[in-house]
Parts: C-alpha cells; sequence; structure tokens
C-alpha cells in the first residue's frame, strides 16, 4: 500500500477513534459502573497498531494484543461491537463469554488473544506456516507488550517461525512497563530488537509513537514476509501513557516521564504534520472530531441498550456437537420423580 | 489380510486421512526424516512432503501453537508429542488457548495432540505418566484413550475429523504387543462412546487403556469360580458416556473403577460421584477404586510393578465384592 494522503487521512481516523472509543470506556462507561470488568487502553501507543495494520489485505491476519484497539478498528470490528463487548452484552463480539478486547472473528482475520502473553507468539507462526502450505501471498501481524518478550513461548514461537520461513511480521508494543515493573528488571538487554538476531531474522528499532515511521518498517517487513523472507521483529518503542488497567493507581512511573511523552503523542504528531504539509485544513480536522464524537455517541447509545445474554447460554459453545449439562440437572430430575 | 499392531493402526488411522483430507498434517518433534521415536509417521515425509509432515524443535509449547493457528486457518494439525510425559510443556496452549476458543469467541479449532502415554516399560517418572486428568479438567477438549487396535484406528480418525480439540493418549505398552485384523474400507470409532469389552452380570470394572487388558484377565480366571465381570472401557475420557456407564451398574449394582494414573483425582474419583449420585439406589456393595498410588512413576522393576494396578489386585477385589 502507498503511503498517500487518503492512506494518512485514514491513519488519522483510526487513531482518533481509537482514543475516543478508550477514553471513552475508561473515563466514563467504566466510571458510571457500566463496564463490568476490567479496562486496558493504549493510551499513547495509537500509532503502532494502525501505522501496522493499515496495510494489510483481506486475506491477511492479525494476532492483537490488549493495547491494539486500532488494529480491530480497521480490521471491521466496530464501536458498537467493542463497547457491548465491554459492557457483556449479547451483541459484543464475544457475546458476553469474553472480556475487553479478547475477542477475535476468523472471517475478519483477526485472532482474539488470552491473558497468558506471548500464547499468539506461536498461533501466529502456524498461521504463517498455513498460507506458506497453501501458497497464499498473505502475512500475520502479531502484536505483544515488552512483557510478553519475557515468556518461553514468545522465544519458541519467534523460533520455529523463523525456522519455518513464517510470513509473519512480529511487532512489539515496548511501552517500558510490564504492569509496574520498569525494563531494566524485566531484561538485561536494552533493545528488544536485538533478540532477533538469536532467531536470525530482522530486529528493527522504530519510533512506535511515528506512525509514518511504523508504516515503512512494516512495509519492509511485509514485503520481506510475502516474498518468503521469513518473520521480522519490530520493537517500536512507545510509552504507556496511563496505568496498567482502570484501577491501576500508576505511582511506580515518575511523573516527569508522562510530561515528557506528553509531548510526543502520537495523534499530535501526525495531525500537525498533515497540517503543516496542507493535507488537512483546521477545518478538516474539526469535522474528523466532530464525525468520531457522533460515532461513538451512536455505538455507545446503541450498545447500552443491546441485550445481556440469556443465562442459559453459559452452557452452550463449549463444543461444536454438543451443550454442556447444567450441573443440578440430575438433582432436578431425582427430587421430582421421589416427589 | 494381515493382523496389525496398535501403533500400525494408529499409523495406517493418521495415513488414511491425510489420503483423503489434504488439510490434514503432522507437526512434531523427529516426526520427519526419523519417522517418530516410536516410528509412528514413518514413511510420512516421503510420500506427504515436508510441508504436512513438519519436524520442529523441541518446543511443545509452539507445537501446539502453531497447530492452533492451522487449526484456526481450517486445517487439521495432528501434534505429536514425543512422550505424552512432555504434554506438560504444552498445557498453557492446550488448556488456555485451544479449549477455550470456541467458548471465547466461537473459532473452531480442529486438531489432535496425541501421544504415547503409561507405564510398563521401565522409562521412570518422565517416559511413564498418565497425564489425562489435567485434560479431563478442561472444559472444550475431548480426551480418548483407546484400549484396542480396532479402537485406536477408529478413534484417531474420529479425533482428525472432529471440529474441537482432542487429546489423544495412547498406550506405550500396547504399541506392539496387540495385534489384530481390521476391517477394510473407511470406519471412525465415535468419541464420547464407552465400549462394553466383556458382559458380565456380578460386578462392573469400570476402566481405559491398558488397563482393560488387566480387567479381561481377572475376568476370564474370575468366570471360572462363576464370578462374571462386565468390563466397561471408557475409549473416551471427555465428555464421559454416562448412560453405558450406568447402564452398567444398574445391571451389575457392584462396581471396580480401575485406572493406572495416580490415585487423588483420577478418573475413578469422577466416576464414583457420578454413580453414587445417579445410581445410589442400584448399589449393593461400596464403589471400590484400583489405581496406582500418588507417587511419580518408579523406575527399577520391583518399584514399578509396585506402583502398577496388577491383575491379581482385581481378582481380590473383585472377589471381594461378589461376596458382599
Amino acid at each position: 500500500m502507498e503511503l498517500n494522503q487518503q492512506t494518512l487521512l485514514d491513519m488519522l481516523y483510526y487513531m482518533k477513534l481509537t482514543r475516543e472509543i478508550e477514553t471513552r470506556i475508561e473515563r466514563k462507561l467504566y466510571r458510571q459502573g457500566k463496564i463490568v470488568g476490567g479496562v486496558y487502553v493504549g493510551r499513547g501507543q495509537e500509532a503502532i497498531a494502525v501505522g501496522s495494520c493499515i496495510q494489510l489485505e483481506k486475506d491477511d491476519c492479525i494476532c492483537p494484543s490488549h493495547r491494539d484497539m486500532g488494529a480491530f478498528l480497521i480490521r471491521g470490528i466496530t464501536p458498537r461491537e467493542i463497547f457491548a463487548q465491554y459492557m457483556g452484552r449479547k451483541t459484543g463480539v464475544s457475546k458476553g463469554k469474553e472480556a475487553n478486547l479478547h475477542m477475535g472473528d476468523m472471517r475478519r482475520g483477526v485472532v482474539a488473544f488470552v491473558s497468558m502473553l506471548a500464547d499468539t507468539i506461536p498461533v501466529a507462526a502456524g498461521i504463517g506456516m498455513t498460507y506458506k502450505m497453501r501458497k497464499q501471498n498473505n502475512v500475520v501481524l502479531c502484536y505483544f507488550g515488552d512483557g510478553a518478550t519475557s515468556r518461553g513461548d514468545w522465544h519458541e514461537g519467534l523460533n520455529l517461525a523463523s525456522v519455518q520461513k513464517a510470513p509473519v511480521v512480529y511487532i512489539c508494543n515496548n511501552n517500558y512497563y510490564a504492569y509496574s515493573t520498569p525494563l531494566e528488571k524485566q531484561m538485561a538487554v536494552k533493545d528488544i530488537a536485538v533478540r532477533g538476531a538469536a532467531y536470525a531474522m530482522p530486529g528493527i528499532v522504530v519510533d512506535g509513537n511515528d506512525a509514518i515511521e511504523v508504516f515503512k518498517a512494516t512495509q519492509e517487513a511485509i514485503r520481506l514476509a510475502r516474498q518468503g523472507g521469513g518473520p521480522s521483529l519490530l520493537e517500536c518503542k512507545t510509552f504507556r501513557m496511563t496505568g496498567h488497567s482502570a484501577h491501576d493507581d500508576v505511582k511506580y512511573v515518575p511523573q516527569e516521564l508522562f510530561a515528557e511523552w506528553e509531548k510526543k503523542d502520537p495523534i499530535l504528531r501526525l495531525e500537525t504534520s498533515l497540517l503543516q504539509q496542507k493535507m488537512v485544513s483546521e477545518d478538516d480536522v474539526k469535522k474528523l472530531a466532530a464525525r468520531i464524537t457522533r460515532e461513538v455517541d451512536e455505538a455507545v447509545a446503541i450498545a447500552e441498550n443491546d441485550p445481556f445474554p440469556d443465562p442459559a447460554e453459559t452452557l452452550e459453545g463449549v463444543y461444536a456437537d454438543q451443550n454442556v449439562e447444567a450441573p443440578l440437572a440430575f438433582a432436578k430430575l431425582f427430587f421430582s420423580q421421589v416427589r | 489380510m494381515a493382523a496389525v499392531t496398535y501403533l500400525e493402526a494408529i499409523r495406517q488411522g493418521i495415513w488414511e486421512e491425510m489420503e483423503r483430507d489434504s488439510s490434514v498434517f503432522v507437526l512434531g518433534e523427529d516426526v520427519g526424516i526419523y519417522g517418530g521415536a516410536f516410528k509412528l509417521t514413518e514413511g510420512m515425509l516421503e510420500r506427504f512432503g515436508e510441508d504436512r509432515v513438519v519436524d520442529t524443535p523441541i518446543s511443545e509449547s509452539a507445537i501446539v501453537g502453531a497447530a492452533i493457528g492451522a487449526a484456526l486457518m481450517g486445517m487439521r494439525p495432528i501434534a505429536e508429542m514425543q512422550f505424552a510425559d512432555f504434554i506438560s510443556c504444552a498445557f498453557d496452549q492446550i488448556t488456555n488457548f485451544a479449549a477455550k476458543c470456541r467458548y471465547r469467541w466461537g473459532a473452531g479449532v480442529p486438531m489432535v495432540i496425541r501421544g504415547p502415554s503409561g507405564g510398563g516399560i521401565h522409562g521412570g517418572p518422565y517416559h511413564s505418566q498418565n497425564p489425562e486428568m489435567h485434560y479431563v479438567h478442561t472444559p472444550g477438549l475431548k480426551v480418548v484413550a483407546p484400549s484396542t487396535v480396532y479402537d485406536a484406528k477408529g478413534l484417531i480418525k474420529a479425533a482428525i475429523r472432529d471440529e474441537d480439540p482432542v487429546v489423544y493418549f495412547e498406550h506405550k505398552f500396547l504399541y506392539r504387543r496387540l495385534k489384530e485384523e481390521l476391517p477394510d474400507g473407511d470406519w471412525t470409532v465415535p468419541i464420547g462412546k464407552a465400549d462394553i469389552k466383556r458382559a458380565g452380570s456380578d460386578v462392573s470394572v469400570i476402566t481405559y487403556g491398558a488397563m482393560v487388558h488387566l480387567a479381561l484377565e481377572a475376568a476370564a480366571t474370575l468366570a471360572n469360580d462363576g464370578i462374571e465381570l462386565e468390563v466397561v472401557d471408557l475409549r473416551t475420557l471427555l465428555p464421559l458416556d454416562k448412560e453405558r456407564i450406568l447402564d452398567s451398574v444398574k445391571k451389575t449394582n457392584k462396581v471396580i473403577l480401575l485406572h493406572e494414573d495416580v490415585r487423588t483425582g483420577g478418573m475413578a474419583g469422577e466416576l464414583a460421584a457420578i454413580i453414587a449420585e445417579e445410581a445410589f439406589e442400584y448399589l449393593d456393595g461400596p464403589i471400590m477404586r484400583i489405581t496406582a498410588p500418588d507417587t511419580p512413576v518408579p523406575y527399577s522393576p520391583p518399584l514399578e510393578e509396585f506402583f502398577l494396578p496388577k491383575t491379581s489386585d482385581i481378582i481380590r477385589v473383585a472377589r471381594q465384592l461378589a461376596a458382599y
């Protein structure tokens, strides 16, 4: 995909839409008690998911993580589905079975991640191996945080993907913290990208707050993967502008770091750049903001009125060919007969 | 038609499914060039090529993870664990990823994870385990453990065709000790159906895997004394065939639960609970368990022999129950 004006505008739209949806979830719906579980947002990291995922083709696939909302949106998961998902409604992507961004839909090329970080690293390798077996010229983008790189599955998965020359782009959101643990307590290396060398794949450090740089680095990695050159590791350096989750008061992060990274805000940077290049006008920016507010307002209004799942659906969907038995099914039957 | 071994039956089943369906492929340690540690995949690389017979690094978690990725794409991978003991390394991928995909987001993961389990070959603590209950305790999985050549072939084919992840435990003690002539043609053994391996009226022995053969030996001996054991082979451990289990208990009114796995948290405990709850009024004696003790599987022959349930245990307990 060419990095033309339309692509840049689309990127700005998806980054801003991500920010607005997450702000609405974290600072409004969560505080109103409407989100029934945890909230994990990627504020300040929007450029990574958007700058990379925007260039995928229809039959490509993503394995996103919990700070990659933009990738879900680009793959066609709608704001209404996301709000419904967070509020435990039947219309959420997982129909109430799962929380927050734990959602996927293979028809839209989205694999649902699990809380055990790095589990999708070998899964992405398997998807890539399948593309190869089928001689499909497709690619997988697999996202994770710095924390995930300490798990064994991360290393097993990168190794297998490289041995198999699987068409995968491994994209790290290095946001400095694994929950409360800073990088220096997670790893002895300075850059996660150097680990690429251990698996004979390119390891590239990217400014994760620069959507254009993310786009270009991903474009090159995708090109390599589609050509049969195997996987790449992109380390997108960024900063988590929130706590780990909405309930985290984030006292362990020095406040001056927030001030420092605020200046590098990826949305502001892209917008300023587009304004300077006269690709957008101040008026366009205002209109875009109004459009996003309207879309999000509408989505929230619909999702808030969406139904909860029926309790009996608890027993459905464990297997393709049968439902699970209710725990007291026999007791009900037995005592009804006794009487 | 020549008789085939239990091992050859599994190999045939996989081979036939790979011929039938190009989405079926195998991956695991040493499955390709070497043909598998037990030669179960011998010849497959030459026949199907390295895209479909994938030698992997020693990375059980990545083997299962990659199989999940392929299954999400509509492939039907068969992931080999070189020994079932090593499946623990892939526990997270199996229980948190594969087992829950359908429930969490409606994504089917049609895949098989198979490996040799069980003792009796002096394999020691890490080449003899029976890890089935870790997976029986995980909704979303199906768990099978065939005891015969026929079931081994029929169940591997059914497992490959199943829309959900199936963990297939094959008993390595049976690999080359059993031989059977198999019918021609395309047939399977349904998952979720137990089988009466011997009908009897006095005591039900509910078991699976290699222990089925001990139960049959005990039944032959006891028949001389006029005690008729009914040997129920579970074949599938999850989901359980409750109907057939309860039918047998209702018929004999006495039950022995037998397995090679350790005692606490074993299948026998679960079966005892089901029987106590749903067939309480049919019981004419205590529910008895014959299992391995709660220890790792020891190496030295006298220790391992002590560890494994024996035919004589079944005979003794069955006599006591019959007389009760």
